[in-house]
């Protein structure tokens, strides 16, 4: 078991430094330093001497991967591939367009994105397992086909349109929750529960259609059958034989998201004012802040990652019948 | 003058693509017996029908030209504008061209904001004026509602008879394939009819879905951003298709260090979680695009070149699902006998992964193929709002949305932009969703019965 895990962290590392090589040409090979200067300057304000200091204060002035004026080591050292990519292995992000730590901005914007990410995540799944074991209790009647029509009508729908119908109902015409913004400690609830709600709701269709189908080809299996003529009574059958099989690839299917959740979301997270992850995220990208951007996405492939050993490792822990050699 | 932009010749290259696939079709018996399947379906019938009719609405606008200019005097030869216009259009002439100044509410005849003006005691003062075209031809503002009621009327007439017309053509149909629910077909049609007709009527001197903030027609813009929603969705998997097909397979069937480097390739690129993958692509195209302004000579063309370099991005950052799929099935294929025999007969590997192994996963590629589409169409959406989407003058539900969203804030709120963008992307994804269904159980061996 260690040995595998061991195995599959060093895996990992050549799927990290791909992912870093990607990153790296996007950022600085398609387009020069030059350009990202020129881009956030504006057409106006561009001179070399302005790109250059442009250049020089974010430490893009160096070579990008061989530095023929430095001696020894340095060489390779001093070039923007050392410093803006490697150093992310480092966990060292450098500085935001203002001036701001990344990697502290990352702890602190960390734990609002966990607020809003953990409920939605616990929630969803508790009530698309609910609503998919129902749908397969009664499955062949009409509360069944109703409810795969609810599923398809609520896949259709845009994660937007829950957002802001949600926002627009609960907080401008009913006046629950405030529209938006975000308070530390307990006062978080007041602001996350909308957020929470909109979350869980947007997730049912896909998930519970997904679910059901799963829990439909459990319940076609021998054993379940052996269980029915043994007897048993069909609620036991669902929740003691079918339940319990069917939550192996419900379970081992959302582990990878788990690492994930740091990240927070996009969408729910710059509609609600929440300082999360997210957001950062988001408003980084309309800045066209590049560093920010850069950070997350290795950050973001870096709990992937995690996620997936999780994955290999779950699999052996709620399935005694997967070994690892 | 007939103008050709990039996306056009790929949405008329994919018509005659499908148009080639369907003739094939009919002539194969192993492919026209689960698309026969697939059309047994009342839903899948009726969910054809509404992809029909977006489809004709995105062909009418992928025929683009650039209309000429009054000549001037003395000009021998005459100028283009450089506005690129499309047949749709033409149609829509009357829609496109009456701009109010700003907002107006679904067939409203007065502005949604006061304007200082003239009031009728000829004093100054601030009031809603009157649309300079939504409903200007009335005298007199009490005569609105008995207007709006005749054009409803007049629009159900017409649509009514072509209902009863189309239920003849049908019932002829249904004598020659009874197996097809026709019945599905009709009713879809009709409600179409029937939404169709009072619109186009009223449309004549309404905006029937309002203006937005710079005063164009909600209806005209949801119209037109039909076609990007279209390209994003098909364009997109042309270029998932050749890179998911080919390196899913080579994997499965070459296994060994093929299959170690193109594993390697597709969980790095999964690793990274989509949308900043896609944000640093589009971005990076951004820069791009602006170091090299001069590639272009139009704002159509960028914008439509955007457009395809988005497709291209969302391609390449989402093939590898459907390359895990055909990987997987083609290691199950390339240990059947079939194949082994043919590898003893000599047959080169290319033949096999070509002849034998391709066929046998056409129906996975298929259902990837329709299954894709509603999930880009939503993406489009999000992508535009968060800012990494089509640019910003193309037309498109994910611009309608974002230049909306605010106006939720707005007291009376302005709710008819948002409205339009989502019921007309719902019943396009809506669509989508239940044809690729139909198309999953006609295909997948193992919802055979």
């Amino acid at each position: 078991m260690l040995a595998y895990i061991v195995r599959r962290v060093l895996y990992a590392i050549p799927i990290l430094i791909g992912v870093n090589l990607i990153t790296f040409a996007l950022f600085f090979i398609v387009n020069t330093p030059d350009d990202m200067a020129r881009m956030q300057l504006g057409a106006k304000r561009v001179t070399p001497e302005a790109i250059e200091k442009w250049k020089a204060e974010r430490g893009y002035n160096l070579p990008l991967m061989w530095n023929e004026k430095a001696e020894g080591a340095g060489r390779i050292t001093q070039t923007i591939f050392v410093q803006k990519s490697v150093r992310l292995f480092l966990l060292d992000f450098g500085y935001s367009e203002d001036k701001r730590d990344i990697a502290s901005e990352i702890r602190t914007r960390m734990w609002p994105s966990l607020a809003l990410a953990i409920p939605v995540f616990v929630l969803g799944l508790v009530v698309c397992v609910s609503f998919a074991l129902l749908m397969a209790f009664f499955r062949a009647t009409y509360l069944d086909f109703w409810g795969v029509v609810l599923c398809v009508a609520m896949m259709s729908i845009s994660a937007l349109f829950y957002i802001i119908g949600g926002q627009y109902l609960f907080s401008k015409v009913w006046h629950l929750v405030p529209i938006s913004g975000y308070a530390g400690g307990l006062d978080a609830a007041k602001f996350v529960i909308l957020p929470v709600l909109i979350g869980v709701v947007g997730g049912i269709g896909g998930s519970s259609r997904w679910y059901r189908t799963l829990f439909l080809e459990e319940i076609g299996k021998d054993y379940v059958r052996t269980a029915r003529a043994k007897g048993l009574a069909e609620s036991v059958v669902m929740f003691r034989h079918v339940l319990r099989n069917a939550l192996i690839p419900i379970l081992t299917g959302v582990v990878v998201v788990i690492p994930l959740l740091f990240l927070g979301s996009l969408l729910a997270e710059s509609f609600f004012g929440i300082p999360g992850l997210g957001s950062y995220t988001i408003d980084a990208i309309q800045a066209q802040d590049f560093a920010v951007v850069r950070s997350m996405v290795f950050i973001g492939s870096v709990f992937y990652i995690v996620g997936l050993i999780l994955t290999d490792i779950s699999y052996t822990v709620v399935d005694p019948r997967i070994r690892f050699e | 003058m007939p103008y050709v932009l990039p996306s056009d010749v790929l949405v008329w290259l994919l018509v005659a693509a499908t148009a080639a696939y369907g003739w094939y079709c009919r002539r194969q018996v192993h492919l026209s017996v689960p698309w026969g399947r697939v059309f047994r379906s009342p839903a899948a019938v009726a969910s054809a029908v509404v992809l029909g009719a977006y489809l004709a609405i995105g062909l009418l606008d992928s025929l683009h030209f650039r209309p000429a200019l009054p000549a001037k005097p003395g000009a021998t030869d005459t100028a283009y504008s450089s506005e690129v216009l499309s047949v749709l259009d033409l149609g829509l002439a009357q829609l496109r061209g009456r701009a109010e100044k700003t907002y107006s509410a679904p067939l409203a005849t007065r502005s949604f904001a006061k304007e200082q003006m003239e009031l009728p005691g000829g004093k100054q003062g601030r009031d809603f004026p009157r649309l300079r075209f939504g409903g200007a031809h009335l005298q007199a503002e009490a005569d609105w509602a008995e207007d709006v009621a005749r054009r409803v009327l007049a629009g159900f007439a017409v649509a009514a008879l072509a209902f009863v017309a189309l239920a003849f053509l049908i019932r002829r149909l249904k004598r020659r394939r009874p197996e097809i629910p026709w019945n599905a077909a009709l009713v879809t049609i009709g409600v179409l009819l029937f939404l169709a007709g009072p619109a186009t009527a009223l449309s004549e001197h309404y905006h029937v879905l309002g203006t937005d903030k710079v005063g164009q027609d909600v209806f005209y813009l949801a119209l037109k951003s039909i076609r990007t929603s279209l390209v994003i969705g098909t364009v997109t998997t042309l270029v998932l298709l050749p890179v998911g097909i080919g390196l899913g397979t080579m994997a499965g069937y070459f296994r060994g260090w093929v299959d170690d480097v193109i594993q390697y390739v597709y969980t790095t690129l999964n690793s990274i979680p989509g949308v900043l993958l896609i944000a640093a692509a589009v971005l990076m195209m951004q820069v791009v695009i602006e170091r090299n302004a001069d590639w272009f000579t139009l704002a159509a063309q960028r914008a439509d070149v955007r457009l395809l370099v988005l497709c291209a991005i969302l391609g390449l950052t989402s093939w590898t699902g459907l390359a895990r799929l055909l990987r997987g099935e083609t290691l199950k294929l390339s240990q059947l006998e079939y194949i082994q025999a043919a590898h003893a007969f000599g047959v080169r590997d290319t033949r096999i992964l070509a002849r034998h192994i391709l066929p046998n996963v056409s129906h996975i590629v298929i259902i990837a193929m329709v299954m894709d589409f509603s999930g880009l169409v939503l993406a489009e959406a999000v992508l535009s709002y968060v800012g990494v989407g089509v640019d910003p003058s193309t037309n498109s539900f994910g611009t309608m949305i974002n230049a909306a969203r605010m106006e939720m804030s707005r007291e009376p709120v302005v709710w008819w932009a948002l409205a339009t963008a989502f019921t007309f992307m719902f019943a396009l994804v809506l669509a989508a969703n239940l044809f690729a269904d139909a198309v999953r159980d006609g295909f997948d061996p193992r919802v055979r019965m």
